[in-house]
């Protein structure tokens, strides 16, 4: 069942082309992670999905209903959007932070809202952390607590902007395996990577991204090939079989291959 | 929306048959195994206190009555209510000619300037925003100042037709996809106009007596206030609370920053133009009738912050309560000073305000 869908999304900005007609979509119980190089698109990408990018052409469907045709608090509750940076304007407590989330449900089951909040604040494992104010946090546990904040939406839809870009290993670790559950139980999860190993190791599928274009779309095995890397990110990896799996990590850079000084 | 519920979430076809989310039930495991951070032995259930919202009702009673109750002659409230048919006339005919309008148009001055600066403060995300920052003060001030010197129409509705038009003037020049930034350096643009446009007019004043009396009028203040400027103002000033109370949903997602707020389902287009007509209505319309009366909207909604804990939402009626009580606190002092010419509002708000302010930026170096 498709949650939500991608087709013929171009996005220009100041005359650069930021994505080139980009068709994918995503079903229920996908973690699908978006991979590829600095400025390949793939904010973009998420941010045209969360109807935040007016200038893109093309349709985006949730749910099977285009973005166009639902009203602001029908989108937010059928996705919840991470942003790469946290902005925190106030020094407001975690737990309002979290709150926040709840704000497409307009308030109608404050016991909902309660449960929601104390679940997502338990999820990342911030729940004794509620009454802080969240100036006081330090980065990563910032990201922690904005995760919560989407987990809160309980929406069927994540999308998620580096979500374990500030965390230390443990965290990562712990907040990748929580994205796969929350698939496993239904969710469409998105994920915009960085970390080649991470995104091998725990998303079923993922896309890689070069200049605005989906390069390869499938399988970790399938996509972050030799050949892709190097065309790509103009890498080489190294592999090493883990209890059967794919295990990667981005080992050593290589000379431009053609392939990419004609894309780039 | 055929046979999509977007909102159903808790049960998910397709997936493995697990509740979402997973963390409920019994025996169920945690998701995030850390043990690093011990929770917290008891769940408070939390308990919003309006302390706050009771204080500042208080105190705004207080001080209405007492403002009731002070001026040239020595009658107070409860001379309403003496035996005296005469006195009780006198007491009537001072106290709800003279005194009301001038303690009504207070509050409602005062109110406006909290509120409206709690919501721009809230809308730019910026604690140095008020009405004065985003031009709407200084060009209702030019309306009215044009209006008093044309001899067209009336002063107040003068300031409201500045206000509205520096409202709409803001729309257009931030343009249908500008960012807060944008609206923000407009504000300051139109602001400075504004300003010089009043000294032009100044300048080119007929005699040196008409300038002299735009140049107090400036000065802003609620004395010698009558009926008809409560009953010009005050319809508009209630109708741009109505819109700026309404903003307060997406004035506190706003604190997680414009994209947060836009999927979270706030319209930011009708945000920031419900914020800049509510705005443009209640303080044109207070100027118009007041004149300039600086500091409130900033200092107001910049203390009171703290003790709503940052909420955003929760801080516009305690700012219209403060900005009330500050104004009525101030007229008081400056009619219970008044020594030959009474000092004007306006200034007394600046000359006490503007130290005050200072000093708590002191007090607050260093902390968040």
């Amino acid at each position: 069942m498709t949650a939500l869908c991608w087709r013929e999304i171009s996005l220009r900005k100041s005359g650069r082309l930021i994505l080139a007609g980009v068709s994918l979509a995503v079903a229920r119980g996908e973690l699908l992670g978006i991979v590829g190089p600095n400025g390949a698109g793939k904010t973009a990408l998420l941010r045209c999905a969360a109807g935040l990018e007016r200038g893109a052409t093309g349709v985006v469907e949730l749910a099977g209903v285009p973005l166009t045709r639902l009203a602001p608090h029908q989108r937010a509750q059928g996705m919840a959007f991470l942003p790469q940076q946290a902005e925190t304007a106030w020094p407001i407590t975690v737990s309002a932070a979290v709150a926040l989330g709840r704000l497409p449900h307009a308030g109608r089951c404050p016991e909902a809202d309660r449960r929601a909040v104390a679940w997502a604040l338990d999820a990342v494992g911030m729940t004794s952390w509620a009454e802080r104010p969240i100036t006081t946090l330090s980065g990563g546990e910032r990201a922690l607590v904005m995760l919560a904040r989407v987990l809160a939406v309980e929406a069927p839809v994540l999308l998620l902007d580096e979500p374990s870009a500030a965390l230390d290993p443990q965290h990562q670790l712990a907040t990748m395996e929580l994205l796969c559950r929350l698939a496993q139980a239904g969710l469409a999860v998105c994920i915009v990577l960085h970390d080649l190993a991470l995104a091998a190791r725990f998303c079923q599928r993922i896309v890689l991204l070069q200049a605005g274009r989906v390069v390869a779309d499938g399988t970790p095995e399938a996509t972050l090939t030799d050949d892709h890397l190097q065309q790509v990110y103009a890498i080489r990896g190294i592999r090493h079989p883990i209890d059967g799996a794919h295990r990667l990590v981005a080992w050593e850079r290589l000379p431009p291959s053609s392939g990419q000084a004609a894309a780039g | 929306m055929k046979g999509t519920r977007l909102g159903e979430t808790k049960r998910l076809p397709g997936g493995s048959g697990g509740d979402y989310p997973p963390r409920w039930g019994p025996g169920a495991k945690p998701l995030v195994g850390l043990g690093a951070k011990p929770p917290r032995a008891t769940t408070k259930t939390k308990v919003t206190h309006y302390y706050p919202e009771l204080t500042l009702g208080l105190s705004l009673l207080i001080l209405a009555a007492l403002s009731l109750s002070i001026g040239a002659s020595r009658l107070t409230v409860w001379d309403l209510l003496s035996n005296d048919p005469s006195q009780q006339t006198l007491a009537a005919t001072i106290i709800g000619e003279i005194r009301l309008p001038r303690t009504l148009l207070a509050v409602l001055t005062g109110g406006s300037l909290g509120l409206s600066g709690a919501v721009l403060q809230g809308l730019l995300r910026n604690p140095l925003a008020d009405p004065g920052v985003i031009g709407i003060s200084a060009t209702a001030s030019l309306g009215a100042v044009l209006a008093f010197y044309f001899g067209l129409w009336s002063v107040a509705a003068g300031g409201i037709c500045g206000g509205l038009l520096a409202a709409l003037l803001l729309v257009t020049l931030a343009g249908r996809h500008a960012s807060t930034l944008t609206l923000l350096l407009a504000g300051v643009a139109l602001s400075s106009f504004a300003v010089a446009l009043t000294a032009l007019a100044l300048n080119l004043a007929p005699s040196p007596l008409a300038a002299y009396e735009i140049l107090f009028w400036l000065l802003g203040s609620v004395a010698d206030r009558a009926w008809e400027q409560v009953g010009t103002a005050a319809p508009f000033i209630l109708l741009g609370w109505l819109l700026l109370l309404r903003t307060g949903r997406g004035l506190s997602a706003l604190a997680l920053g414009e994209d947060v707020a836009q999927t979270l389902g706030i319209d930011l287009r009708r945000l920031r133009l419900t914020a800049v007509v509510g705005t443009a209505l209640c303080v044109g319309a207070s100027v118009a009738v007041t004149g300039s009366i600086g500091f409130v909207g900033l200092v107001v909604p910049h203390l009171l912050r703290p003790l709503v804990r940052h909420d955003a939402h929760r801080l516009l009626g305690v700012s219209t309560l403060g900005g009330a009580v500050l104004l009525l606190a101030a007229d008081l002092a400056v009619r219970l000073a008044a020594v030959g010419q009474e000092l004007k509002l306006g200034v007394a708000t600046a000359l006490v305000g503007a130290p005050f302010f200072l000093w708590q930026l002191l007090r607050m170096r260093g902390t968040p």
